[in-house]
């Protein structure tokens, strides 16, 4: 169990090797979603993450198990990253009832509430106020756990937000709040949209502390959210990290992407923060190229095989349509 | 037996849930030591401690979406909404989430919380603090109703919305908060969902809520001297509603009149009204179905005008009047 790159004791090199891998299933899982829309095999829409991976990877990492976590409508790889399975998340996409909605739910409201994936979220910042409630659960229960609650540089600007900011801080709450600013709320630039340069700089206006990180550096997120997650179960209260990061992939499905360049897509996907954690990983020696190789194979077999398994699962019995609207 | 206030019997439901279970918790503004805007709460605070007596920021969306997360988590909270009128600002939370989450995540997970809300006109507080929207939580899957008329009533209603596993809307009306009857001292429940007489009769039925209850007996009163026996039905919870007392009641009178104090387009008596022409008492009706409710504008404050808005005891006497002069 030895300590690498200064990261929290739990980051092992097993976990670092883990890690590279996850990123890679959540890579492959949503091309292959997005593959299976371009032709058809998957109704209804979804937002992809790829490019977003070291975000979701990084800031889970820092958590412990019993931690909580809450998500958006682009929450694949959150989800991935809290324990989920592949093979139930791809045949929640395919509407069937081996998914972990039982087909009902779709790709915006997967949940694993036994993981403590308090579910994905369809309405932009809808999420947030779920976080806190979760947090205060913890606090009044003492229940140990830490939520952390992401969302898009979009919903920062949604009255949810600066309200459950406000809460949360007065209340002291374990909730560590992380902006993956992609740039782009659907077609909205943020730069056009918030007129200050960070969103993290708005913490300041509720009482707490605000950082910005690299959303390509695993590491860095890793440590930052770690200090802030440890911080906010001591009892010091919450923190808002922005994650700086970039959706290589449009808003859903059918997006021209106009209102942005060929250039500025390419000049983000060369800092793509999966190469740059296997060059990390290959130079401190906990990686070797085969090894790499080995682990990115590992990774789309394993979403090859939540295809298949989806694909050999039964649509829900309309007799089921009506069961648990209420409990 | 003692008599209570129905604002006495919804302080002393909640108290004594409170006692009994450590989850059960308040939430509101200005619930504390200011005892909420109409004194619902008043000395809760006192016993409970601000732990459990919550008093939060004029934050709507985080305060109800902070309910639904505590309650997702383990917690069974009560939200104060300062005014029903409010609820607009809560709705994202209330219908894309509280109502939403347990059958989007395929069964998964339950929201047991009550949101408690002061309704209705009468007190001066004009357009933005008068209304009465219960039609529009009744139309969304996944929330249950409730809106109590009598001390009696709010007490065990109250009691069974905080111990149901579902988000529960539970309506008070202003106007009845300082209205008495007796209510036992020891915890007790009526089930969501059951109708109750408060009236019986066999030549009309009037369904009646809330405020329009009190109303309609009162006219039932007048007309008896004319020989017009009436019978007044109070739904108690709107969904779900008790169809079966309603339709009996119809079946035996032949006639029926259905007031509310909402605004008639698009409220609640609709439903009722169809809700009865669809059923096995169409047979039996002798006049047609006649809707009593509120006058499409906003509610105005001069008192000459606010009063003429919504309907008075001599408007029900009229109506059931017309439905027995029909032939």
């Amino acid at each position: 169990m030895e300590k690498t790159f200064n990261l929290p004791s739990h980051i092992t090199t097993d976990k670092l090797k883990d890690l590279y891998k996850q990123m890679w299933l959540i890579r492959y899982f949503d091309e292959k979603v997005d593959q299976f829309f371009a032709k058809g095999l998957i109704h209804g829409t979804t937002h992809l993450c790829v490019g977003q991976e070291a975000s979701a990877a990084g800031a889970i990492a820092a958590l412990q198990d019993i931690d909580k976590i809450t998500s958006t409508h682009r929450g694949h790889g959150h989800c991935i990253a809290k324990g989920a399975r592949t093979d139930k998340m791809m045949a929640e996409l395919f509407g069937r009832v081996t998914g972990y909605c039982k087909g009902k739910g779709g790709s915006m409201h997967i949940a694993d509430l036994e993981k403590g994936n308090l579910g994905a979220n369809g309405i932009v910042g809808g999420g947030i106020p779920l976080a806190v409630g979760a947090a205060l659960t913890s606090k009044m229960k003492n229940e140990g756990y830490v939520v952390l609650c992401f969302f898009g540089d979009g919903a920062s600007n949604e009255g949810s937000f600066h309200e459950s900011l406000n809460l949360a801080s007065i209340w002291g709450l374990p909730v560590v709040f992380i902006c993956e600013n992609n740039q782009y709320g659907m077609s909205g630039a943020a730069k056009d949209m918030i007129n200050i340069p960070d969103i993290a700089d708005r913490a300041g206006s509720y009482g707490i502390k605000g950082e910005v990180v690299d959303g390509n550096d695993l590491v860095e997120i890793i440590n930052t959210v770690y200090d802030a997650v440890e911080d906010a179960r001591d009892g010091n209260g919450p923190a808002l990290i922005e994650v700086k990061t970039y959706r290589w992939k449009g808003h859903s499905k059918s997006d021209a992407k106009k209102y942005r360049t060929r250039e500025e897509e390419q000049e983000w996907r060369s800092k793509d923060g999966i190469k740059r954690f296997k060059e990390l990983l290959i130079e401190e020696r906990v990686l070797t190229e085969e090894l790499a190789e080995e682990l990115q194979q590992e990774a789309k077999q394993e979403i090859e095989d939540a295809v298949r398994f989806a694909e050999n699962s039964k649509e829900p019995s309309i007799d089921t349509l009506l069961e648990d609207v209420y409990a | 037996m003692r008599e209570l206030t129905y604002l006495e019997a919804v302080r002393e439901a909640m108290s004594q849930e409170m006692r009994e279970n450590n989850d059960v918790f308040l939430l509101g503004e200005d619930i504390g030591v200011y005892g909420g805007a109409f004194g619902v709460t008043r000395g809760m605070i006192e016993e409970f401690g601000p732990e459990r007596i919550r008093n939060t920021p004029i934050s709507e969306s985080a305060i109800t979406g902070g309910a639904v997360g505590a309650a997702l988590t383990g917690m069974r909270p009560i939200l104060e909404l300062q005014f029903s009128d409010f609820i607009t600002i809560a709705m994202d939370q209330l219908t894309n989430q509280a109502a939403k989450l347990r059958y989007m995540y395929g069964g998964k997970g339950s929201v047991p919380m009550v949101l408690r809300t002061p309704a209705g006109s009468g007190t001066g507080a004009a357009a933005q603090h008068s209304q009465s929207l219960e039609a529009w939580v009744a139309h969304i899957p996944g929330l249950k109703v409730v809106q109590p008329s009598t001390a009696y009533d709010a007490k065990g209603l109250l009691k069974a919305a905080i111990d149901d596993d579902n988000p529960v809307i539970f309506y008070e009306h202003k106007l009845l908060y300082k209205t008495k009857c007796e209510v036992p001292e020891e915890p007790y429940t009526i089930p969501i969902g059951k109708a109750d007489i408060k009236r019986s009769g066999g030549d009309v039925t009037i369904v009646a809520t809330a405020i329009m209850v009190h109303r309609a007996l009162e006219a039932a009163e007048k007309l008896v001297k004319e020989g017009i026996e009436v019978e007044v039905i109070d739904p108690r919870t709107l969904v779900p509603l008790d169809e079966e007392t309603i339709v009996e009641s119809v079946k035996k009178t032949g006639r029926v009149v259905v007031v509310h104090e909402a605004v008639k387009r698009g409220g609640y008596g609709g439903e009722i009204a169809s809700m009865i022409a669809e059923s096995e008492a169409f047979d039996f009706l002798d006049s047609p179905i006649k809707r009593l409710g509120g006058l499409p504008v906003p509610i105005p404050y001069n008192p000459k005008l606010e009063k003429a808005t919504v309907p008075q005891v001599d408007d029900i006497v009229e109506a059931v009047k017309e439905t027995i002069r029909f032939k």
